[in-house]
């Protein structure tokens, strides 16, 4: 089963977010700009005489498609790197994904998102070296 | 007395007659900074448009209204028109020191700016055809006569002695009024007060700021028409203010939330319209209490203007209007001759009389260039209409009004 995630965080964890994730071999991700609010309801701005309120503050969304057995490892990754404690700190969606198809080489399914180091070539590589200790 | 040219003084304001022309593009990027991004060109567009348009109107009949020949004190006649007699002789009334030309080119650069200060009543909905034929009706039925009563030899209000120096009636409170009249004909941007409508660019606001101030001591300090004392004085007037309102502005502004940029800017911009018509008669000190209190009158009157949800955009009415009202009078209260013994004492120098020929000549500005404005406003709303459709407003005016966008 194939998910994506939907991470609309702060624009200065970005990088914090980015270097967790590839540090667990997520490694193939986007994101976009985008303007919005939460519960939080935006901020107050200063104008030339007196204050105002923004509502549509900008965030980062970031985009990832993976196999639901290594959701919780990217949401845990996401949820740690994305912390702060403050309101705005943001929010996270996951939905199925029907197909994936990498253009190069026609594959589709879980298979065209197979990277070296990705994530599922580290866990298999963690598993051995826990076995050879054995 | 035989009037002759004076090098010094012919070269000092040739120099402030481009530091003048030079407020224009200045006040077209401290408005432009303020509107949303869809219109910035646009509003560009509205002041640097005075530049072609005054620059035609002023040579062909203008100045003539303006400068020429008095008629009961009213208007002047027609004896400069197309510039015909406008030469390199220094002119008596007007400039004992310098061509006659340059005085006429002098002033061309006030008659420029003053319609070009109204337009922030009406950024981001006017229709630019409309807006074209107000403002050459403006100029020619509000700014020629005003000009000619206030500075004109013969005007009437300068007949009874009223102290305005750079333009406290004639360029401030008449296009800070003109404004204000303009914004209840034309009414609100859509979405007005129900969505944030957020500056696009405060550092173009900051540099217009930056720039008008320099501009401003060619503006002041020229308006002594020679390099002596007395424009020595006015560049100290007009710093002094603009320092402390723009001081003042940025304390007012904390105490509401933050030290906001776009309001230490606005409360410089305060001060030196303030001192304006008083930079030539009073003190660096007097200048002083003079941006003090412009900052406050003004803030308060755009935290007013807001409340009373007047769409009044960019605030023409509460940082010219109102602060040069101010200025007015203090110049009817702090005057001395021994700033400029071409001028007067004011109150606190023991003359009374002169504060109620400031307030007089305050109201009759006020009362003449509201009136005018409502009345043209009214009847260019009935006839061609003021504002572009719903649609174009929503797409913004650079795209539906000029066929371009500032960024691609």
């Amino acid at each position: 089963m194939l998910k994506k995630i939907e991470a609309i965080v702060r624009e200065d964890k970005v990088n914090d977010i980015k270097n967790a994730l590839a540090d667990i071999g997520i490694v193939g991700l986007n994101m976009f700009e985008v303007r919005g609010h939460g519960r939080q309801g935006g901020i107050q701005l200063v104008g030339r005489a007196g204050t105002y309120q923004v509502n549509m503050l900008p965030k980062i969304q970031i985009n990832i498609v993976l196999s639901d057995r290594n959701l919780e490892d990217a949401i845990e990754t996401i949820l740690k790197s994305a912390y702060t404690g403050e309101p705005g700190d943001g929010i996270i969606f996951v939905s199925p994904v029907e197909e994936v198809i990498r253009v190069r080489t026609r594959e589709r399914g879980e298979g065209a998102m197979m990277y070296p180091d990705d994530i599922d070539t580290k866990k298999a590589k963690a598993k051995d070296d826990s076995r050879s200790v054995l | 007395m035989v009037s002759q040219i004076n090098a010094g003084d012919t070269a000092w304001i040739l120099v402030c007659c481009s530091l003048v022309l030079l407020m224009t593009p200045a006040l077209a990027l401290f408005y432009g900074g303020m509107v949303r991004r869809k219109n910035l060109l646009s509003t560009l567009t509205l002041s640097y448009i005075f530049m072609a348009l005054i620059g035609v109107q002023w040579v062909l009949y203008g100045y003539s209204l303006a400068f020429g020949t008095d008629i009961n004190g009213l208007i002047g006649g027609l004896n400069y028109l197309g510039f015909l007699g406008v030469d390199a002789l220094p002119n008596g009334e007007y400039s004992k020191t310098i061509p006659h030309g340059l005085f006429a080119a002098f002033q061309m650069m006030f008659a420029v700016i003053t319609p070009a200060l109204i337009t922030g009543a009406f950024v981001e909905r006017v229709k630019f055809k409309s807006f074209l034929l107000f403002s050459l009706l403006w100029a020619t039925l509000v700014y020629d006569p005003l000009c000619h009563w206030v500075w004109g030899q013969g005007g009437w209000l300068k007949q009874m002695g009223v102290l305005d120096f750079a333009g406290g009636t004639v360029v401030h409170i008449s296009a800070g009024f003109s404004a204000l009249a303009f914004a209840l004909v034309i009414g609100p941007r859509k979405g007005f007060g129900k969505c944030p409508m957020e500056p696009s660019n405060i550092p173009l606001t900051v540099m217009g700021a930056g720039l008008l101030w320099v501009g401003w001591f060619g503006f002041n300090a020229g308006s002594a028409l020679a390099a002596n004392g007395v424009a020595v004085n006015a560049l100290l007037t007009t710093n002094t203010s603009a320092a402390t309102a723009g001081l003042v502005w940025m304390l007012l502004s904390w105490l509401d939330g933050r030290p906001s940029t776009l309001g230490i800017a606005t409360g410089m911009v305060v001060g030196l319209a303030a001192v304006t018509p008083a930079s030539g008669y009073v003190t660096p000190l007097a200048a002083m209490v003079i941006g003090a209190v412009a900052a406050p009158l003004s803030y308060y009157a755009m935290r007013f203007r807001d409340r009373r949800k007047l769409d009044e955009t960019l605030d023409v009415w509460a940082c010219h209007g109102i602060s040069s009202t101010w200025g007015m009078i203090a110049a009817g209260l702090f005057s001395t001759v021994a700033v400029n013994s071409d001028g007067a004492n004011g109150l606190f120098y023991g003359n009374p009389g002169q504060l109620s020929i400031q307030i007089l000549a305050v109201i009759v500005t006020i009362v003449f260039c509201f009136g005018t404005t409502y009345i043209l406003a009214k009847l260019l709303s009935w006839s061609v209409g003021l504002r572009v459709t719903a649609m174009e407003e929503e797409v913004g005016l650079d795209i539906s009004s000029h066929g371009e966008r500032s960024y691609s």
